[in-house]
């Protein structure tokens, strides 16, 4: 038994799956694509670790349901990571097509491994759909190159991020402007201080975060990390954390795991500033209890890090179709201005507002922004995230400095 | 037909497992082709050896599965010589169906909310005893020692123990040993350790060993209350396996193999030290000693007991009170107002999960109860006892780390054409929930003195006769227990359940794995509270029904 396993396992290894998009629908001739998709499921994987990032994907479920007859299946998961793996172990097995996995919620690493290992829909789809019209490329850069990935038309834009701090005015109204004054910050409140575990992707941002500021040069962070004296350029970088880490909250010996458990030190009164990747961050905690009335939002004056959140369709879906008119759906002006709306989601839009038709331009205008949030004006620079190879460099170079 | 039932459960186990295995080895040593590994290379071994800090990620996975298994045993044996069939014993016994009821995730998530600088026991002495307004900055949780992931694990794993042990009581004759002892002078803690002991260990050494095995590759509990800098081994498995730079799952796979070696060696230090027991123990009889310590011990033990269950319980309590609290802030001991927005919000999606969680789970529990008995009455029939190497192989699935295993088991379903459907995942749970039910049931049931059938035989009656309505219903306890068992082990999967069912089958425990990524303490209490529900209502049930069903025979009892 044992021997026919293995043969099986290896003939499977062995089985390679050129991916290829053969009959792949064509999102040019819409009205046949939308009649392709009718009474299709669609299967999206996206993370489901917040209630109402939940609800409102069941919202969009039941509009495309009612508006094109597609079904919508949220599959909710914790890592985007497992969906990855979850494609990789199809096409090791050969599943070329009617895989499990219709859409994926992803950016940055995780498009680039897909992208470079053949796991994506192979045809530029995403800048065919028809809401893309509204697509702010020019003003949004982000929207078409993820962490300077050019997206390529293989991922649609759905939603921006921003990084943005945030603390308790009742307890602390000066807040630094800079990673020097968060250095003074922190050696003047020790113990309050501290950022997500890389490599937890927002804790690995605010290495990055710091990297620009302590960097002399950044236009090198947008160039793979390998045109670079990577020791060199990081040395401030490390002389940074050397001279913080004592400072920080248990001195730097042990970290929140996620930008979750970050807010719930800040709500537990252990660390005094909070920071997220969703400009909204705060105001939605604040409505759901989790953080007191009186957090705001605040910026660095150089500039945070800003991305864009996509939507693919790996290459062996089973229902394409029925993905681009969802992935339309959710770039759609309806969709996402719901999304903004920060008693829904808070989610930035990815549209250029100002080239919208004016009944939704003015509903745009008009959304209020939650109490904690900053308007688009004060959220200031908007700094493009590195080349996602520096992102691995940095991990890697922080788990042997600070993480054993 | 009862023949090949044997065979056909080790197939159940083993094809898969060395399906997972081989999807974990191929690419340790390079083959993956669909990565562009086609060629052998030790690389990935030496990848894995030159990881920052990962021979004290070893170390501390080796320590955290001795030191949580050999503490849980000592305080469950101390306990049964101790305390057995005191009304304190009783009282402790009623608490076992909701402290194993308690998901790990849970109770971690829980105990880490109790004992943190901003927990709730120093919410309720502050700022009045401490004089703090502002949590301290001590590190507590996720300390380097691992002390508070030990201390999770052993509360979890003390009622485990338990359960088990309660299930062996019947077949060893406690009382009348206790008895004798006594009347030979012995203290209770001695008589039981020179005379029950023995036979106790022997009937629950392999859900011991299984406790070890758990305890070594634990991630949940790892993340929760371990330390991080570096964390045990099975959590830097499983960030190289769900690395967005796909080429890190050679290295996971190699972290994998890695993950079994220290597993392996763990055990094999276990066995080790049970032959050190036992030559220390065959002399200490000898020597005759009649007493140690026992009235020090009896106090200590009951300290610790109450403690442990104090901390699974505490901990659940705190986090049904976060699931309906509003603002809560350092140092109050309460919120500052209620709500039922998140129970209310929660349960609209409930239905499909709960109707998933149970179909799935009693389904496999169901396969797996009816294989495991066909497979020990064959064995008690034909009078050939499982040899040592097919419980080996028993062992697999709780060995291998599940995240690479599933890995290679979803290979081979896809590879097989297999769609999602129903039906794979409850077969991927029976891969997880056979070994503890074989595990929790094997013992008691060898253990059954076979001169009952002798007698049923001399009446006349055959085989099958026995069967039901001697030996089934004499180990009725065992059989619940090991039900109950089975289905809190199911309803715990997450792993399998997403990978094999693509997601497609969700779960009251992948929907609360996925919102409690979201780190709101209001959601992970109410899904602590709702996972926590249906096992409760399967060890209610297994501890409470032979109490019904046999209230008028009192050697049946497991207290008796």
């Amino acid at each position: 038994m044992i021997q026919i396993l293995t043969r099986a396992l290896l003939a499977g290894f062995l089985m390679m799956g050129a991916a290829k998009a053969e009959n792949a629908p064509d999102p040019t001739n819409w009205p046949g694509l939308l009649e392709q998709a009718k009474g299709q499921t669609v299967y999206w994987h996206a993370w489901g670790g917040e209630p109402r990032i939940n609800d409102y994907i069941a919202w969009a479920g039941r509009e495309i349901e009612n508006r094109y007859g597609v079904e919508l299946v949220h599959v909710k998961v914790n890592d985007t990571g497992s969906v990855v793996s979850q494609v990789l172990a199809e096409k090791t097995a050969g599943t070329l097509d009617g895989g499990s996995v219709d859409l994926i919620w992803i950016n940055g690493e995780n498009f680039a491994a897909m992208k470079r290992e053949g796991l994506l829909l192979d045809t530029a789809w995403a800048n065919k759909l028809p809401n893309f019209q509204y697509v702010d490329v020019s003003g949004k850069p982000t929207v078409v190159n993820d962490f300077t990935v050019p997206t390529d038309g293989l991922e649609a834009p759905w939603g921006m991020a921003q990084l943005v701090f945030f603390n308790d005015t009742a307890i602390d109204s000066e807040m630094p402007t800079s990673m020097a004054g968060l250095l003074q910050w922190a050696q003047a409140n020790p113990g309050r201080f501290s950022y997500p575990q890389p490599p937890d992707y927002v804790g690995t941002t605010f290495l990055k975060q710091a990297l620009y500021e302590l960097v002399t040069d950044p236009t090198v962070l947008q160039q793979p990390v390998e045109q670079a004296d990577f020791e060199a350029v990081t040395a401030p970088l490390m002389a940074y954390l050397d001279k913080l880490h004592p400072h920080m909250w248990r001195s730097g010996r042990a970290f929140p795991q996620n930008t979750a458990s970050l807010r719930q030190l800040l709500a537990d009164g252990e660390l005094e500033i909070g920071f997220a990747f969703n400009p909204a961050a705060a105001s939605n905690a604040i409505a759901n209890n989790e953080l007191p009335d009186t957090v705001r939002t605040f910026v660095l004056e150089r500039g945070t890090i800003g991305n864009t959140h996509f939507v693919a369709i790996p290459f062996n879906a089973n229902a394409k179709a029925g993905a681009m008119v969802l992935a339309d759906f959710l770039m759609s002006p309806e969709a996402q201005l719901r999304k903004q709306d920060p008693t829904v989601w808070g989610d930035p839009t990815v549209l250029d507002v100002t080239a919208l038709p004016a009944a939704e331009r003015d509903a745009f205008d008009g959304l209020e922004l939650g109490i904690a949030t900053l308007g688009p004006s004060e959220l200031g620079i908007v700094l493009p995230e590195p080349h996602p190879s520096w992102m691995v460099a940095l991990e890697k170079v922080w788990l042997a400095r600070y993480g054993v | 037909m009862l023949r090949h039932i044997p065979a056909l459960t080790l197939f159940f186990l083993i094809g898969p497992v060395l399906a997972g295995l081989m999807g974990v080895l191929l690419p340790a040593f390079g083959l993956l082709p669909s990565l562009g590994g086609t060629s052998l290379t030790l690389d990935y071994f030496h990848n894995v050896l030159s990881t920052p800090g990962v021979l004290r990620s070893s170390v501390l996975s080796l320590t955290v599965g001795l030191v949580t298994t050999a503490v849980s045993l000592a305080i469950v044996m101390l306990l049964i010589a101790c305390w057995h069939g005191t009304k304190f014993f009783k009282s402790l016994q009623n608490l076992l169906s909701p402290l194993l009821s308690v998901p790990h995730a849970a109770a971690a998530f829980g105990l880490a909310f109790l004992i943190a600088p901003s927990g709730w026991l120093m919410r309720l002495v502050s700022p009045w005893a401490t004089g703090v307004t502002r949590p301290p900055d001590w590190l507590i949780v996720n300390d380097p020692f691992a002390l508070s992931m030990m201390a999770g694990l052993i509360a979890k794993e003390v009622p485990f123990l338990l359960l088990v042990s309660l299930a062996a009581l019947p077949q060893s004759d406690l009382r009348r040993k206790t008895v004798l002892a006594a009347t030979l002078g012995y203290g209770p803690v001695s008589g039981f350790f020179k005379t029950s002991f023995p036979l106790i260990y022997r009937q629950i050494r392999l859900p011991v060993l299984a406790v070890l095995a758990y305890a070594t590759s634990v991630v949940d509990v790892a993340i929760i209350l371990g330390p991080s800098t570096p964390a045990p081994l099975s959590v830097r498995l499983l960030q190289w396996m769900n690395d967005p730079e796909i080429t890190e799952r050679f290295r996971a796979s190699a972290g994998a193999m890695m993950q079994l070696g220290v597993t392996a060696l763990a055990l094999l230090v276990w066995f080790m030290g049970e032959q050190l027991v036992r030559k220390g123990g065959l002399r200490a009889i000898n020597r005759g000693h009649r007493r140690f310590a026992d009235q020090a011990l009896r106090r200590i033990i009951a300290v610790l007991a109450v403690l442990s269950s104090a901390m699974v319980l505490l901990g659940i309590i705190v986090l049904g009170i976060w699931s309906i609290a509003g603002f809560w802030r350092f140092p109050d001991a309460l919120p500052v107002s209620f709500t039922l927005a998140n129970w209310s919000r929660q349960a609209m999606g409930l239905e499909t999960p709960l109707q998933n969680t149970l179909t799935i789970g009693l389904a496999a529990t169901a396969i797996a109860i009816v294989l495991t008995l066909a497979c020990l009455e064959q064995e008690a029939r034909s009078g050939k006892t499982a040899t040592s190497r097919a419980l080996v192989l028993l062992y697999l699935p709780l060995i291998v780390p599940q995240v690479s295993f599933l890995f290679g088991l979803n290979i081979l379903v896809l590879q097989l054409g297999g769609k999602a459907n129903v039906m794979l995942v409850i077969f991927s749970h029976v891969i997880f929930v056979l070994p503890y039910v074989y595990l929790s049931l094997a013992d008691p049931w060898r253990a059954w003195d076979t001169r009952y059938a002798a007698v049923a035989h001399g009446m006349g009656h055959g085989a099958n006769r026995v069967f039901w309505s001697v030996r089934l219903p004499m180990l009725l306890t065992p059989v619940l227990t090991a039900a109950a068992v089975g289905f809190a082990v199911s309803i715990g999967q997450y792993l399998a359940t997403l990978l094999i069912g693509s997601g497609r089958f969700p779960t009251i425990t992948t929907e609360a794995v996925a919102l409690a990524s979201g780190g709101d303490r209001r959601v992970i209490g109410v899904y602590a509270l709702i996972q926590a529900m249906l096992p409760f209502i399967g060890f209610a049930a297994a501890l409470s029904l032979p109490a019904l069903l046999y209230r008028n025979r009192r050697a049946m009892h497991a207290n008796g």
